[in-house]
């Protein structure tokens, strides 16, 4: 237990419907890649409706960086392009035909290979989309460097899914990845886990620095992660990847072909038998929901958490980074003078409900919905997001400085340092109903296109 | 409660974008949002959210100021019966209470008509919703005057408060000052004669009776003041409505703390700055200041300096922003108001005075505070841009 790094500020949210950890197989018939999960890539396509492809395909590439390919998960024919406003491409359906052909890209003994090697097996095999860096959370060049590599070995947000059974039995292919990877940086390769982590895999891996962090949510964020590892200076790199895609990365060297399984979390409090399920990335994730969440009012699906996920439809698609897939209720109703009734079931960090007082005494996890409880306002209270962010920032001021676009001020303040994910609680805790994290990934957004990245 | 919910949806469409009674929409809508909390969920970001809104938040600080309200309609009869010569066994607690009660009531009616029809306006104009704030200030701002002021005063002083104070800079949470102290000090700076002395300080004073303050006691060069500690700390002397009672305030100060809506570094250091001032002038004596002479904790028992720290001082909106310039901020708070008492020889109160100038300079504090953060993090860049690119 070396590197023990407590962090001590945060916040987590006690909802109910953690996932069984019971792991379930279902046959993947449908996928769906949608580049709006890849920040800052423009597609273009490779494909048409209608052609088939097998897994390891070249589906589309990114506008900016061509070598950057993203792949089939099935074999399959491409059913529908999905478009939306100003023909942005939402999402490439493509149908599985339930054979598994693949490309066979050739095995690589890692060890043995140069960075080379190592690089251009990766960008061909579709899996370097599974590296981001920081700052802005892209999928880094292939002609960069970064200054180490984080690998995310753990999730502090709510009803995360448990890393000890993502990786179970995987030890050898996480280890080649784990090696791969060491081939792409001239510095570390850090494993964050927690402090409670039981996966054999994470504890008994090599050539990694591990680094053991303790707390409430937000620590597992990469943000904070790095913060206390090496806080990113500007013009610096930092890359970063859970440790169920360094899986995937190892089996691309081992077994010479795309692996696109994934298990995922089904949480959620409106869910009635929560589990694990293993699927194909990107898959539809209609069967999962299908018969298996209460009926009788609106619910919102989430692909991710409750935090920082996207919302998707009932027969909605995994989105490319999420291991976890949550139901709640929407909400959607009105509640009579609800702001001055005592609320003794109702969630808040602030004391104002009687929750704060009697969760010493109750254990018992909140009901939550996507409701805003309130109407949005500019910014009256302040002292409260530095509870929550464990972070040398200014998380007003940041916020401000991006509403405003002044670029400067953002770059003097830290922007390179966040991404939004780690003012979702900010964003949840906030009395004036702001939408906090899409402020600061448009501010991101703003520096990136900036800076030229 | 389907009712109401029904009249709503139907009025609706009536003030809708276009309609004849558009001019109506922000009204409707607040009243709307009043009883009902809004059926919008997340569109972006985090699925969950606090139950936490702005009109629980503001309603918090309505309830921390209602026993300072309570006893300061008490304390407007008690004054007054007293000034006759009438004591409270002859008059009744109810009716003492009923008389201050009748006196302090239109100054709420007025503060609250005037103000709020100011935010609706405002609200209607620029296309946003009613912000809460003004339930706060509208209530703070008859607790701050004096039980005689007129009405048509108030409703001026109001006015200015809204208008110049708060919406010309964009509304609640734009403010860079106090809009209840910018009413206040619109009283005192324009109608001095009769803002200060000592005929406005008990609603209907017999003229035989001296109604002077615990602060005008002092102003005129005494030694300390004749009422006794016990009077002044339970809020028995005459003054502005709401600021008398140290009880009722600190009762209101432990409900905007145990609730975390005010901020507990800035009450603190304001005490904590007081107190210091205080013990100075102790410490430095004076043969021509009989003021310096008097012991430190009377400052927080006479005046407004109770009233101010708790429920002015700790305004989030045009207080430091950051947790350390909080510190500051408080702390010359209650520097400059022990200060202006003591040695000002114009004005006898000093904390509305003192409550605004640190408004105005609580940004520069904040932006020192920030700016060390944005040198630490500069100074961190040069040390990589220095030859350490690699500190791995």
């Amino acid at each position: 237990m070396l590197n023990l790094i407590k962090i001590r500020k945060g916040l987590d949210v006690p909802i109910g419907g953690q996932a069984e950890p019971k792991l379930r197989q279902i046959d993947t018939v449908c996928c769906a890649l949608k580049p709006q999960d890849f920040i800052g890539v423009t597609p273009k396509l490779l494909v048409d409706e209608g052609d088939k492809v097998k897994v390891g395909t070249p589906v589309f590439f990114a506008k900016e960086k061509p070598e950057i390919k993203f792949v089939s998960p099935i074999s399959g024919q491409i059913k529908s392009i999905v478009r939306g406003e100003k023909r942005v491409i939402e999402a490439i359906i493509i149908e599985a035909d339930g054979k598994n052909d693949y490309e066979d890209f050739g095995c690589l003994s890692v060890g043995a290979a140069s960075y080379e090697q190592v690089r251009d097996k990766m960008l061909e095999g579709g899996v370097w989309t599974l590296l981001r860096q920081r700052p802005y959370s892209v999928i880094p060049k292939p002609d960069t460097k970064p200054k180490c590599i984080v690998i995310k070995g753990f999730d502090s947000a709510p009803l995360s899914p448990d890393y000890s059974v993502l990786l179970k039995g995987e030890m050898a292919a996480l280890q080649v990845g784990i090696d791969a990877l060491s081939k792409l940086t001239d510095g570390k390769v850090h494993l964050n886990i927690h402090q409670s982590s039981l996966s054999e895999e994470l504890l008994h891996c090599e050539n990694v620095q591990r680094n053991t962090f303790a707390g409430k949510h937000p620590c597992g964020n990469v943000s904070v992660q790095i913060e206390r590892l090496y806080p990113i200076n500007k013009g610096e790199r930092v890359w970063y990847i859970d440790a169920t895609d360094v899986v995937t990365i190892g089996k691309l060297f081992l077994e010479g072909h795309y692996v696109s399984d994934k298990i995922v979390a089904l949480t959620g409090s409106e869910v009635k038998s929560t589990g694990y399920y293993k699927i194909k990335r990107g898959a539809c994730l209609k069967p999962l929901f299908e018969n298996n969440v209460t009926s009788g009012c609106n619910l919102r699906y989430i692909s991710g958490n409750v935090l920082t996920g996207t919302q998707i439809a009932e027969d909605g698609f995994l989105s490319a980074y999420d291991s976890q897939t949550t139901v709640i209720k929407e909400g959607d109703n009105y509640e009579f003078l609800g702001w001055v009734m005592p609320g003794f079931k109702k969630f808040s960090f602030s004391r104002t409900f009687p929750y704060s007082f009697l969760k010493c005494f109750c254990k018992k996890p909140v009901k939550i919905d996507a409701n805003l409880h309130g109407g949005h306002r500019a910014f009256v209270f302040n002292g409260e997001f530095e509870k929550v962010l464990p972070l040398n920032i200014y998380p007003l001021q940041l916020i401000k400085a991006c509403i405003v676009e002044d670029i400067d001020q953002m770059e003097q303040l830290g922007i390179y340092e966040v991404d939004s994910e780690d003012f979702a609680l900010c964003e949840v805790i906030d009395v004036s109903k702001t939408e906090i994290q899409k402020i600061i990934r448009n501010g991101l957004e703003l520096m990136r296109k900036e800076m030229g990245e | 409660m389907k009712i109401v919910r029904k009249f709503f949806d139907n009025l609706k469409p009536k003030v809708a974008k276009g309609s004849k009674f558009y001019w109506l929409h922000s009204t409707v809508e607040a009243f709307d949002s009043f009883a009902f909390v809004p059926k919008t969920t997340a569109k972006s970001g985090a699925h969950l959210r606090d139950a936490i809104d702005m009109k629980r938040a503001m309603s918090v600080v309505i309830v921390a100021v209602i026993p300072a309200l309570l006893f300061g309609m008490y304390n407007v009869g008690y004054e007054h019966y007293l000034s006759h010569g009438q004591s409270m066994a002859e008059v009744g607690f109810w009716q003492t209470f009923w008389y201050g009660f009748l006196k302090v009531l239109p100054l709420i009616v007025v503060s609250y008509v005037v103000g709020l029809g100011i935010e609706f306006a405002f609200a209607q104009k620029r296309g946003h919703e009613v912000n809460e704030g003004y339930l706060v200030t509208g209530m703070l701002i008859p607790l701050i005057c004096p039980p005689d002021v007129p009405l048509w005063q108030l409703a001026l002083a109001v006015a200015f408060a809204v208008i110049i104070g708060k919406e010309i800079f964009g509304g609640t949470g734009m403010n860079f000052l106090n809009p209840a102290l910018v009413a206040r000090a619109f009283l005192f700076f324009s109608y001095p004669s009769q803002m200060s002395g000592d005929t406005v300080w008990i609603a209907d004073k017999a003229d035989a009776i001296s109604g002077a303050t615990a602060l005008g006691e002092m102003m005129t060069g005494g030694v300390q003041p004749h009422y006794s500690i016990l009077d002044m700390f339970l809020g028995f002397i005459p003054g502005c409505v709401g600021e008398t009672s140290v009880v009722a305030i600190l009762i209101g100060a432990a409900i905007l703390l145990v609730t975390g809506i005010a901020s507990w570094r800035i009450m603190l250091s304001v005490f904590v700055g007081g107190a210091a001032m205080g013990l100075t002038f102790n410490l430095l004596g004076s043969s021509t200041n009989a003021y310096m002479q008097l012991p430190f904790y009377y400052h927080f028992l006479m005046g407004g300096f109770m009233f101010g720290a708790v429920f002015m001082a700790t305004d989030p909106v045009t207080s430091s922003q950051t947790n350390k310039g909080k510190y500051i901020y408080g702390l010359l708070i209650g520097i400059m108001a022990v200060l202006i008492r003591v040695v000002n020889p114009a004005y006898p109160e000093g904390m509305m005075l003192a409550i605004l100038l640190l408004n105005v300079f609580a940004p520069l504090i904040d932006y020192f505070v920030v700016d060390s953060n944005i040198k630490k993090r500069a100074k961190r860049w040069k040390l990589v841009d220095g030859g350490h690119k690699d500190i791995n």
